[in-house]
């Protein structure tokens, strides 16, 4: 499908994972088998879409270190694809996996929110 | 009366139109939505904004060979299926013959987090992925303010639907844009501030129970429309819109006559019946029969292989073919021959307009050149007279202006007020025949009169209406000696006649023998005078000369005497003695 598939890294079991989470003490009560599939849509390499994959690749690479793996897709090489996963803003980062499906729009600029957002967080 | 700006000719020129293909609406629009640009359809929940959108587009994808992208953010594309099915719509097959596209658009709030800018180009994304795999021309969005319960920030959201009605426009698409009726406002999130090239509001207005849809175009930039708020339908086929009044009176008349199936009534009309395309009133009180001569009306037409259109308000269908057999009226060879169709239904069943609508979708389809209401009157349970009386104009200005339809009303009546009709309508129509129950010595007989026919120089005499197990019959009322008589009053009033001009007959005849009798003994007489006469005349003649021989004979023998005594003669004196 071409799309642009960035394994950002698939490594093993990893302990002592999500050391931020321990340490606010809400951590997510997953277990470590769990695996992050993710997907971040976006209509070409914008400022915001640029922004939105870095924020993206430090968070994950900070809370869910090898478990997890990012699916960028270009929806200006793929606009069928904006269907599925009923598209509208862009940029979007759709959690695939664990279920269920979470969806945030905008730039993540804001970490806290993106955290709650994928539920690393409970939101106070 | 819907108000006309500018010249239509014109307007047409410049601004080209998209037709909706929804009956009624092009030509309250002139034409159509405004082509290539947005056009916002408002209105309270239920009130057919995305009947509407649908049916612009399906008309588009079938009637006018231009693609559609159906974008609902409200339902899910199987109950869109499922619903609008009921209309007969098969957007399945729409579907896969690449006219149409539906997409349903959701954003779940609950699995939504925003964090930051956004933009919808997703959204822009898909739209333009869709218009391009069908080569769209149309494209409905129900309703794009859904957007904004789903999604925060509505700074960035307003300038992204800014941006998208832009983007619409530049793609060339005409597009519906629908939205929910707010307060003080046509729209709740004020989209009419971004669409201002058609504005269209629709309505749901209860009277006396009996639901209205309606509709109003509050604005059309750069054409002219009606102004109105024009009742519309959603029934099965679909929207129908109704203008109030025409915007102009200009039936073609004709001046072809057909009959009235009853040869007695077209002598009424100079011998030839009614005009082709006029309105008919028979109004009269219960049981004058004013179905019978709708019925009869209704065979004529057939006979001629003209199709008729009955339409019941009172009995069922079987029921008026039962009734008309026994007057010896068979319509049932005329229903089977498809000739003749009848739509019983209850006044009550549905609104006014709703019947209206009915009417307008049966005559379309049927295609007849005559229609029979029976009884109008029915309808003034359901509304009031301006009501009534509004639907009937554009019911008439319908028929006479589109199908040159031959429309025959019967109204009830009652005697107080016999020559008035219910509804006051009897402006509205052509011809009027006025059916009174006479009542005389005891029995009541049916009167007939034609109280109008324009164009038509029409007997003022009142005849006898006779529902006979042959048919029907018209007769000249008994009309003499200051009377009108009608019935066994007349058929006595005949036979009474009839024996006095016997006697006064028989009368003449023996004073004319009388007569001859005395010229012929006058004659005899004058004949035996003659004879007597002749007679004496002879016998006098006799003695007269046999008095003159003897005279002669004295005469000459004085002479011989004289002579014979030398008798000087004395010759008569000369003058000188």
């Amino acid at each position: 499908m071409g799309t642009e598939n960035k394994k950002k890294k698939a490594g093993g079991k990893t302990k002592g994972l999500r050391p931020t989470a321990k340490a606010h003490g809400t951590a997510e009560a997953k277990s470590s088998k769990e695996f992050w599939e993710l997907r971040l849509y976006v209509a070409g390499q914008t400022p915001k879409s640029l922004t939105a994959f870095a924020n993206l690749k430090k968070l994950c690479d900070e809370h869910l270190e090898g478990k997890f793996r990012i699916e960028v897709i270009d929806l200006l090489k793929n606009p069928q694809l904006a269907r599925g996963d009923q598209i509208l803003a862009i940029p979007t980062l759709v959690r695939k996996l664990p279920e269920p499906i979470k969806k945030i729009i905008g730039d993540l600029s804001n970490t806290e929110r993106v955290l709650v957002g994928l539920d690393l967080r409970r939101a106070d | 009366m819907a108000k006309t700006k500018g010249n239509t000719h014109l307007s047409v020129a410049t601004l080209i139109k998209s037709p909706t293909g929804i009956m009624g609406l092009d030509e309250v629009t002139g034409g159509g939505l405004p082509k290539g640009r947005p056009t916002l359809i408002a209105g309270a929940a239920g009130c057919g904004k995305t009947v509407f959108a649908m049916e612009f587009l399906v008309n588009g994808a079938t009637k006018f060979n231009e693609p559609g992208v159906f974008v609902s953010f409200e339902e899910p594309v199987e109950d869109l299926v499922k619903n609008f099915a009921s209309l007969g719509y098969d957007l399945n097959q729409l579907s896969r013959s690449k006219k149409m596209i539906i997409d349903y658009v959701h954003i779940e709030r609950s699995e939504i987090e925003v964090t930051g800018e956004y933009d919808l180009e997703g959204l822009f994304v898909r739209l333009g992925h869709m218009v391009d795999s069908v080569g769209a021309k149309r494209i409905a969005l129900d309703t794009i303010e859904s957007l904004f319960s789903a999604l925060p920030n509505e700074g960035i959201l307003r300038a992204e639907i800014r941006r998208l009605f832009l983007w619409l426009k530049s793609k060339g698409l005409t597009a519906i844009i629908t939205g929910e009726k707010g307060d003080g406002m046509i729209t709740r999130h004020g989209l009419e501030e971004y669409v201002s090239d058609c504005v269209i509001f629709l309505d749901h207005l209860l009277f006396e129970q009996v639901a209205t849809r309606r509709l109003r175009i509050i604005k059309y930039r750069g054409s002219p429309h009606g102004t109105n708020e024009y009742p519309f339908l959603i029934d099965t086929t679909g929207i129908s819109v109704l203008p109030v009044t025409s915007l102009e009176l200009v039936h073609k008349a004709t001046s072809e006559r057909i009959s009235t199936g009853i040869p007695r009534l077209d002598t009424m009309f100079e011998g030839k019946g009614y005009y082709r395309g006029s309105s008919i009133l028979i109004s009269g009180t219960a049981g004058t029969g004013k179905s019978s001569i709708a019925a009869k009306f209704a065979e004529s037409a057939c006979q001629r292989g003209e199709r008729c259109l009955y339409l019941a308000f009172e009995e069922s269908e079987s029921q008026i073919i039962r009734n008309m057999r026994s007057i010896g009226i068979n319509l049932e060879p005329w229903v089977k021959k498809g000739l003749l169709k009848f739509h019983a239904s209850r006044p009550t069943f549905c609104g006014l307009e709703m019947h209206l609508v009915q009417i307008h979708n049966l005559v379309s389809s049927f295609n007849p050149s005559v229609v029979i209401f029976d009884p109008v009157t029915t309808m003034i349970s359901i509304g009031t007279e301006n009501t009534v009386k509004s639907m009937l104009t554009r019911l008439l200005d319908y028929l006479k202006m589109k199908k040159l339809v031959t429309t025959l009303f019967t109204n009830l009546s009652h005697h107080e007020d016999l020559e008035k009709t219910a509804m006051a309508i009897s402006s509205l129509m052509d011809t009027w025949i006025l059916l009174r129950d006479i009542e005389i010595g005891g029995e009541r007989n049916r009167g007939l009169y034609v109280l109008k026919a324009r164009g038509i120089g029409h007997s003022n005499q009142i005849r006898e209406f006779l529902l006979t197990k042959e048919g029907i019959d018209m007769r000249d009322v008994y009309l003499g000696q200051d009377k009108v008589l009608t019935g066994s009053a007349r058929l006595a009033q005949e036979a009474a006649d009839k024996a006095e001009a016997l006697i006064r007959r028989q009368e003449t005849e023996q004073k004319q023998r009388e007569l001859e009798h005395k010229r012929r003994a006058i004659e005899s007489r004058i004949k035996l005078l003659r004879s007597q006469y002749k007679s004496e005349e002879e016998e006098l003649r006799l003695s007269i000369q046999q008095a003159k021989l003897n005279e002669d004979v004295i005469s000459s023998a004085t002479r011989e005497m004289a002579k014979s005594r030398k008798a000087d003669v004395i010759k008569p004196a000369k003058g000188k003695e």
